[in-house]
């Protein structure tokens, strides 16, 4: 590629036959990185890193699981009580999921507010979307595996939305379980598809780190690298900054599964499933609770299926959406604050499907989804009234000028 | 911020710098972390505590005649237990020990005489002979003979002919009554 030469004669031997050594040096310390990152860009490389840990304690989990409706439940118990470090393995895996959802979270709220999304990297959005939808499903499918009552019941409440489509629901919700109710033939299916969505997630990965090396970070001014001057290599400024991140993260992440690990839990779980008694009050994994509120907040079965899905698929126009040309919120005072704004209509969302429905909650749910979905038109006609701050000329000049101030 | 610009990679000025203290003390936390991290994941293969739990086996002996064997499971394994006639405990002890290929003494592989306990696995590669039942070939030594790859073992449960290197293991086991045995 840029005919580089190995001082290595056996790294340079291997590299004529198979360039391994010239993509790895060009995709980190040839990689030009904006300079001026914040401590919000470290999220993707701690998604990777989760992503990793998923697929690697998962690998070990299945050693010791049954997918079986019979044996499931009593398999994971054998693993937290008899498998050497079965519970350390296991809880890894479960607080896993939550971290994995809190960092992808960060990570697209980042882009939101940087406008990551915007021209040229539409298409890198488009990917991270497609990697959080199979993240939802392949951790839905995952929850069900320990076959408690959450498990149970979670499977049947969501395999359930597919019935509101008129005509063909019935026949879908019927082919997704192989039987006439959520039961073995479902927690095999489950089990399978839960194996292999993750390397699916992987080659989507794959495809959002081409797609990134070949549009460039963005980075928290929302202007375009021009020069060196603007840049410096990945390797090893941000690989150690990443690193460093990695370090603060494990920390809190260990903290959850050695002091608190049922804390994103749920007690029923630990109830064997028992087709004929729901539990008393069943809610989804944190993650979903906004979408879950969503669904909720709107009195019409088909439209509150619709709409949850809506919630989602809406983030793929927001390329087309967002009508300002300029990426950064730190330019736009109003856009600014009406991020913030969704923010917190999203962790209200996420409260009210937490709780029971019934009483202001309701109201305050249909507000909220009000809100998040007004959001979007808005954002369009803001695009086109608000009077952006002036954006310096290049990343070096922004950065030079505030170490002089 | 000119400084930050120059790469850490070229060589330093002179001797060893700050710089090079904290890449080597990372990469050690680093190595050694990982280390620890990777071990849970080894040890899970392990056997489990639910495994190891069925590690030893009660055996009643009180119906096999004279003459007669019992295959039993230990640890997932089969173990022969053969109620010998005087006439195959007097052909185990007549052998010449340093004709042998793996030298052992009838009496140092049984507790009592009379009966023969071995792990019912060839020493070649772990399949199970044949001569547990009346009509089984035993070979030209009236132990064993294993089907797989043809190695004799004689009333001892030595390997006589055939690829197999070693004798028959015995196993751990006690005599709990004159009648009943633990394995293991």
């Amino acid at each position: 590629m840029s005919g580089y030469k190995f001082e290595n004669k056996a790294v340079q031997w291997f590299d004529d036959r198979l360039p391994l050594f010239t993509v790895l040096r060009h995709s980190t310390t040839d990689y030009p990185t904006p300079r001026n990152l914040n401590y919000w860009w470290n999220f993707g490389s701690l998604a990777l890193m989760m992503l990793v840990i998923m697929i690697l304690t998962g690998v070990f989990l299945v050693m010791n699981y049954t997918p079986n409706a019979a044996l499931a439940f009593d398999s994971v118990e054998r693993i937290m009580r008899d498998v050497n470090y079965g519970w350390l393995i296991r809880y890894m895996h479960a607080n896993g999921a939550s971290m994995f959802f809190i960092v992808v979270y960060i990570h697209i709220f980042r882009g939101l507010y940087y406008g990551s999304y915007k021209a040229p990297r539409e298409v890198l959005w488009w990917l991270g979307l497609v990697i959080y939808l199979l993240m939802m499903a392949t951790a839905f499918m995952g929850y069900v595996l320990p076959w408690g009552q959450m498990s149970f019941w979670g499977a049947t409440v969501i395999t359930n939305l597919f019935s509101a489509f008129p005509v063909v629901g019935d026949y879908i919700v019927t082919l997704l379980w192989g039987g006439f109710s959520v039961a073995n033939p479902t927690l095999n299916r489950f089990f399978s598809l839960h194996y292999l969505l993750p390397f699916l997630i992987f080659a989507v990965v794959f495809l959002h780190l081409v797609a990134l090396h070949t549009v460039k970070s963005s980075n928290p001014l929302g202007i375009e690298m021009k020069g060196p001057q603007d840049s410096i290599p990945f390797h090893p400024y941000y690989t150690i900054k990443d690193l460093y991140g990695v370090g603060l993260f494990l920390i809190i992440y260990m903290a959850f599964v050695f002091f608190a690990p049922n804390f994103f839990g749920e007690p029923d779980n630990y109830i064997p499933a028992n087709p004929m008694v729901t539990p008393p009050h069943i809610v989804p994994e944190w993650y979903y609770l906004p979408f879950y509120a969503i669904l909720r907040s709107i009195p019409n079965k088909l439209a509150g299926v619709i709409a949850m899905f809506s919630a989602i698929l809406i983030l793929f126009f927001l390329p087309w959406i967002d009508s300002s040309k300029v990426r950064s919120a730190k330019f736009r005072p109003i856009f600014k604050q009406v991020f913030w704004i969704f923010v917190l209509d999203t962790i209200v969302l996420g409260y009210v499907g937490s709780q029971p429905p019934g009483g202001p909650l309701v109201v305050i749910g249909q507000i909220a989804t009000a809100v998040y979905f007004l959001f979007f038109p808005f954002l369009y006609l803001l695009g086109k009234i608000e009077k952006p701050r002036a954006l310096p000329q290049s990343i070096s000049a922004a950065v030079l000028k505030s170490e002089k101030a | 911020m000119a400084e930050t610009s120059t790469s850490p990679l070229a060589p330093p000025p002179e001797g060893e710098t700050r710089r090079d203290f904290l890449l080597y003390a990372t990469t050690a936390v680093g190595v050694a972390g990982t280390a620890m991290a990777i071990w849970p994941f080894i040890d899970s293969m392990n056997p489990a505590a639910d495994v190891l739990a069925l590690s030893s086996t009660e055996v009643d002996i009180s119906h096999v005649a004279v003459g007669q064997s019992i295959t039993v499971t230990w640890r997932g394994k089969p173990v022969f237990i053969r109620h010998r006639t005087p006439a195959e405990i007097a052909a185990a002890e007549a052998v010449n020990v340093a004709d042998l290929r793996d030298p052992q003494t009838d009496a140092s592989r049984v507790q009592k005489p009379e009966w023969l306990i071995v792990i019912g696995i060839c020493t070649h590669l772990g399949c199970v002979p044949l001569g547990q039942k009346p009509a089984d070939p035993r070979g030209e030594f009236g132990g064993w003979f294993c089907p797989c790859h043809g190695s004799q073992y004689d009333t001892s449960g030595r390997i006589r002919k055939g690829p197999a290197p070693l004798n028959l293991a015995v196993p751990p086991y006690k005599f709990l009554t004159p009648t009943s045995i633990r394995i293991g």
